[in-house]
């Protein structure tokens, strides 16, 4: 029994050995977790379906330099995200901006819910006029 | 009627949405530029042939300018070495190399080895500068005007076809508005 658990444990142990990042944490654990934030968000663009924080790509280490950089700078996130839109444009952020092109995505769930709602009323109010059949009960 | 039209019409639209997501000739990788249209990034950077000299955006100040992004580890760049070449004896526009997070000893065996189409290579060891210019994946190759502004990037190797196709009305139209 002993042995299985402590392969089961192993396994956990695993993962934190391949992380990608291996800079030191920031010693003020509230910019650590800014940092942890904005990096989770960022699109690596050399690696389109991963983060900056997944990727072991340069270009998302290079990324993730200038992110400390500008933090340890005293920037906002909004600064820094500002910054990466400047050069890489909307699409580096995982959660793009509700303003212009990209409003398109924020408004159009909300459109498709309000479209199904409506029509799901509709059908319930038919449903709900017309005479209760008694034939239902026989047939089957 | 109008129950039976609008279904049909949403459909219409979303098959014409999956076309144009489907659209063979669309490069999932190539993104537009934020910069088109708009001031190129200032930027000095030493030189990478000789470390003491500085090369950037004052190299190529009213004067339109290539500015191609490469590096030893491309295998693009290799590929579009050759019609830099070409493109640089005819003198068109100069061209100006970001060599970008490279080695410098190897970035410079590269061009003795496969020759020079470089007025000058600016050597971006950090990619601090690559970074400025939105670069994510070399070759790209930017067309700046002779007032700065980026007129255009071209993303992957460049070809003669590209050229034509895409640099040379840009380059006819701004000499004829000088």
């Amino acid at each position: 029994m002993r042995t299985p658990l402590c392969m089961l444990l192993l396994m956990f142990l695993a993962s934190t050995s391949f992380a990608i990042d291996t800079n030191e944490a920031f010693d003020d654990p509230e910019l650590q977790a800014r940092y942890e934030k904005i990096i989770d968000e960022v699109r690596c663009l050399k690696c389109q379906n991963q983060t900056i924080k997944d990727s072991n790509a340069f270009l998302a280490s290079d990324l993730r330099r200038e992110i400390r950089r500008m933090l340890e700078e005293g920037l906002t996130d909004e600064q820094i995200f500002d910054f990466l839109v400047d050069r890489y444009g909307e699409f580096a952020l995982y959660r793009p901006r509700a303003s212009g092109k990209t409003l398109v995505l924020w408004i159009v769930p909300g459109l498709l819910l309000l479209g199904g709602a409506y029509l799901l009323l509709n059908i319930v109010r038919r449903r709900m006029t017309l005479p209760i059949d008694d034939d239902m009960a026989d047939e089957g | 009627m109008i129950r039976y039209l609008a279904p049909l019409v949403l459909f219409v639209l979303l098959i014409l949405v999956f076309i144009k997501g489907l659209d063979p000739e669309r490069n999932l990788n190539e993104l537009p530029s934020p910069f088109l249209g708009k001031p190129a990034p200032q930027f000095e950077l030493p030189s990478l042939t000789d470390p003491a000299r500085t090369v950037g955006s004052a190299s190529y100040e009213n004067e339109m300018a290539i500015v191609n992004v490469w590096a030893t580890w491309c295998v693009g760049c290799r590929q579009e070495h050759g019609f830099l070449m070409q493109l640089a004896k005819t003198g068109t526009v100069p061209i100006y190399g970001l060599n970008w997070r490279d080695n410098r000893s190897e970035a410079q065996r590269f061009l003795q080895q496969l020759g020079d189409p470089y007025v000058d290579s600016a050597f971006d060891e950090d990619g601090r500068v690559g970074i400025d210019w939105g670069v994510y994946g070399a070759p790209e190759t930017f067309l700046i005007a002779a007032d700065g502004t980026v007129l255009f990037k071209q993303l992957g190797p460049l070809s003669r076809g590209l050229w034509e196709q895409n640099f040379v009305p840009l380059i006819e139209r701004a000499g004829t508005t000088q």
